[in-house]
């Protein structure tokens, strides 16, 4: 019985890989970009799933870690002659776990509710030392470098282009999610999930509970890092907008759309979410235009701002449908 | 001016700013402690409370209105984010609501940019004047601020101490189950605590125009903060946060005679760190639970 | 008003099934109260007594069957409808406000119902005459009371609302002995004044002595009923669903 679903897992999972690896042949320039975005926000989305979806604890402090290894990379990247793209990586999932311990020791002392609002509250911390520590890290207009070539010092060097970019990020985002597949499959994985169902329980039976969160927190913190590097490569600069809480919560908007504990589900959560923002910010002002050339002049209508649909469908969401787009195949997927 | 005249400038100052911090985050902690709501929309409420004050002001002129107008207006808009979006989610897991409020908060914000535009707007202060105080002019409104704060929170402790549904609600936050079974119709109470909650950052949010400006985005500043407030003070004990934002404001003013104000936030930054790592359950509690 | 002037039983439980999460709780319990009566409800911990006790005041919504209230469905109305509607409850631990004051506790149920203050105040001279030690204690937070007061707070807030049925759950549980005669007394208080009671108990003999009929659970469902004249006599039948 277990041997089917796992089959029927991966060529699904094949099937999409290759059709996310032909994607960019059918789409022009800006959809490229767009698409290796969504990759990278979806990232960024899946690892906090795995606070949220499998050790049971919604964290708004994916910013911070987020922000600050788009900073790490950014500092790499400034600092190094020529920018080197792997100490961008290590810049930036240093500084990312390291704020994730830090956030890590203190947050998880709390729970629940408690321990949310405290990650929040450190999100926006670290968003004013940003803001205001001018000198280090440019404050409110943030830093701008040079994409880094892909390359091995001394071998060879391959400035990267939309296309080779969008299969880099493809590729990191694959194997990380290979990798928070095991993991969460390994006995770590099921400890975590303990937690989630009944933390009391888990305790009593003997685990050090504490310091398997403070392990999930880095974990996630590490790899949502890892999102802001590849964001910082992708898009050359780095600003504090990004440790703001609001990019946690956005965060988490893509998880429960996408669907909890199912590490993919996030991934299309973003995907929807970012696909419906950019076709409501046009909508409104397509629409206006449209009633314009009727003769029917609707004032307000087209700098309509498309958060507040897509506020209201989050919120319905989370009324009617919890589990998400891809809660329906949970269990299916962490085969 | 001397340190000490400088100081004491802080402190009044800190009180003040307190007061209206006392006054946001209780209705937060209102809600949080007999909800088990966490209002991410509450910097929202009080910002829109704003707004509703300086359209109030602008079309009536008296600031007393523009006052009982705004905290009436959004108490009622509360009351129905409440019945709409809050009350489906009545049993099950409180971080729905969290994200629920987030959406609403994230609505609001919007609505409020597309409504009114990003340029802030200024309410004009109802008591102009200032009295001396050792050489310095220190403006009247602030101490009215501070005066009516109390005011507006002693009112809401008289509230739940003698009326009905006062009563009710102390009920319902002790056991609400009982409450139920006691004939007490429990999901109208909580609506009408969201909705007090609601008023008293409303009323913050026209109190507090005159000081800054009204723009879509002040409720964010005061969104961190309350949430400090609450968590330092202990998470649904009212006195606990109205003291908690007494002493944060202070730090804070004190503070910025060395610092700049955007930096002298640290402060209440520094004081959650130490409450987590010496008492997560809150510097006011007195027992912790 | 006597059980025969009414057709339909007050309350009747139709094979209700509830769950606990994953946990099958109750497996289809059925029984009815009729107007007035007093009946007895027994079995082992756990087999869904006060579970059931929960369902009939709508504090847990059965997920199949039906709870009729003077033969009108009313099992998905909540709590506090149902309160209004004349179903009494006094839970096992009493569970009485403890920060508010004894007289608090006793009106708060009445509040904004539109009852008058002299119907209020003469409610509170009956329930004080039947407790004269909430009497005395009114003005006094319900927390600093003793168990046994608590107990007497509990039935009392209960019976302020002119119930037409009180749903009883364990009473004498951690009460000292000579208050498990204290117990007895309010039951023929609330027979005399017609109030129905669904008496949920460990205590057999105090059970077998008050109610008129005896239902017996196990396992979540009702095994057997008799009424409560033939169990005196007849020993085994209550050994064999309390194996007391």
């Amino acid at each position: 019985m277990t041997r089917r679903p796992t089959f029927l897992f991966w060529i699904g999972f094949c099937a999409v890989l290759a059709l996310l690896i032909v994607a960019p042949f059918a789409l022009p320039e800006f959809w490229r970009r767009f698409l290796a975005e969504i990759l990278i926000w979806g990232l960024l989305a899946m690892s906090s799933d795995i606070l949220i979806g499998y050790t049971g604890m919604v964290s708004f402090g994916h910013s911070a870690f987020f922000g600050l290894g788009m900073y790490g990379a950014a500092a790499a990247l400034l600092t190094t002659r020529p920018p080197s793209l792997w100490l961008a990586f290590l810049y930036g999932l240093l500084v990312a776990a390291a704020v994730a311990a830090f956030v890590a020791y203190f947050s998880t002392r709390l729970r629940d509710i408690y321990f949310a609002i405290t990650t929040l509250i450190f999100s926006q911390i670290f968003y004013v030392i940003i803001f205001t520590w001018t000198e280090v890290t440019g404050g409110e207009n943030g830093l701008t470098f040079s994409r880094p070539a892909l390359g091995i010092p001394g071998l060879f060097s391959l400035p990267f282009t939309t296309l080779t970019l969008y299969w880099f990020v493809l590729a990191v985002l694959t194997a990380s999610y290979l990798v928070l597949r095991r993991i969460t499959q390994s006995p770590f994985g099921m400890v975590l999930q303990s937690i989630r169902e009944n933390e009391a329980r888990t305790r009593a039976i003997g685990y050090p509970v504490e310091r398997y969160k403070i392990v999930a927190v880095m974990l996630s913190g590490l790899f949502a890092g890892l999102a802001g590097v590849l964001y910082a490569i992708q898009n050359r600069f780095a600003a504090p907008d990004f440790v703001f809480f609001v990019v946690s919560g956005e965060t988490v908007i893509y998880n429960i759309m996408g669907g909890i504990g199912t590490l993919v589900g996030p991934i299309v959560g973003a995907g929807a979410f970012l696909l419906l923002r950019e076709g409501l910010s046009r909508l409104f002002p397509y629409l206006a235009s449209v009633a314009a050339q009727h003769g029917i002049v609707l004032p307000g209508l087209a700098e309509f701002p498309h958060l507040i649909p897509l506020g209201l469908v989050f919120i319905a969401m989370v009324i009617f449908m919890p589990q998400g787009l891809l809660g329906f195949a949970r269990r299916w997927l962490n085969k | 001016m001397t340190l000490l005249e400088q100081i004491l400038i802080q402190t009044i100052n800190g009180i003040v700013v307190g007061m209206i911090l006392a006054l946001v985050a209780s209705g937060l902690t209102l809600i949080f402690g007999i909800m088990d709501v966490v209002n991410f929309a509450h910097g929202e409420l009080f910002m829109l409370g704003a707004y509703v004050g300086v359209i109030t002001l602008a079309g009536t002129g008296s600031f007393w209105l523009a006052l009982i107008v705004a905290t009436l207006m959004i108490a009622a808009l509360g009351a129905a984010i409440h019945v709409t979006t809050l009350r489906p989610l009545l049993g099950r897991d409180p971080l729905n609501t969290i994200l629920a409020t987030f959406g609403v908060s994230l609505v609001l914000q919007n609505y409020a940019l597309w409504q009114f535009g990003p340029v802030a707007r200024k309410i004009q202060e109802p008591i102009t004047g200032q009295f001396t105080l050792f050489y310095l002019d220190y403006p009247w409104y602030r101490v009215m601020i501070a005066l009516l704060s109390a005011a507006i929170i002693g009112g809401l402790w008289l509230f739940l101490k003698f009326s009905t549904y006062g009563v009710w609600i102390r009920a319902t936050t002790q056991d609400r189950l009982m409450a139920q079974a006691m004939g007490i119709p429990v999901p109208r109470v909580l609506t009408i605590v969201f909705a007090i909650g609601s008023g008293m950052a409303a009323a913050s949010g026209v109190l507090f125009g005159p000081l800054v400006g009204v723009n879509h985005a002040m409720g964010l500043d005061w969104v961190l903060k309350a949430f400090i407030v609450v968590v330092v003070g202990g998470m649904g004990n009212l006195v606990g946060s109205i003291a908690a934002a007494i002493f944060v404001s202070l730090m804070e003013a004190y503070a910025s005679l060395w610092v700049s104000p955007s930096q002298a936030i640290i402060v209440s930054f520094v004081v959650l760190i130490l409450t987590l790592l010496i008492r997560p359950t809150g510097l006011f509690v007195p027992t912790p639970k | 008003m006597s059980a025969a002037d009414h057709t339909e039983p007050l309350v009747r439980v139709e094979d209700i099934h509830t769950y606990y999460g994953k946990s099958h709780i109750l497996h289809g319990v059925s029984l009815e109260v009729r107007h007035g009566e007093i009946v007895g409800l027994l079995g082992r911990n756990g087999v869904g007594k006060s579970t059931t006790l929960k369902a009939i005041m709508g504090l847990v919504h059965p997920t199949r069957g039906a709870v009729l209230l003077e033969g009108q469905p009313v099992g998905h109305l909540p709590a506090h409808r149902l309160a209004r509607l004349g179903i009494g409850y006094v839970p096992e631990d009493r569970r009485i406000f403890r920060l508010l004051t004894v007289s608090e506790n006793l009106r708060t149920g009445l509040d904004g119902r539109g009852v008058s203050d002299a119907r209020k105040k003469e409610l509170l001279d009956m329930v004080f005459d039947y407790f004269p030690v909430l009497a005395e204690r009114r003005n006094q937070a319900g927390g600093t009371l003793s168990g046994g007061e608590q107990q007497m707070l509990a039935i009392a807030r209960a019976m302020m609302l002119e119930p037409k049925i009180i749903l009883l759950d364990e009473p004498t549980e951690g009460l000292m002995p000579r208050m498990v005669s204290q117990i007895r007394h309010i039951i023929h208080v609330l027979r005399r004044e017609g109030v129905a009671v669904l008496l949920v108990e460990q205590n057999v003999p105090l059970t077998l002595e008050t109610s008129e009929r005896v239902y017996f659970m196990e396992k979540g469902q009702v095994r057997h009923q008799a009424p409560a004249s033939e169990l005196h006599a007849d020993h085994a039948v209550v050994h064999k669903y309390l194996g007391v």
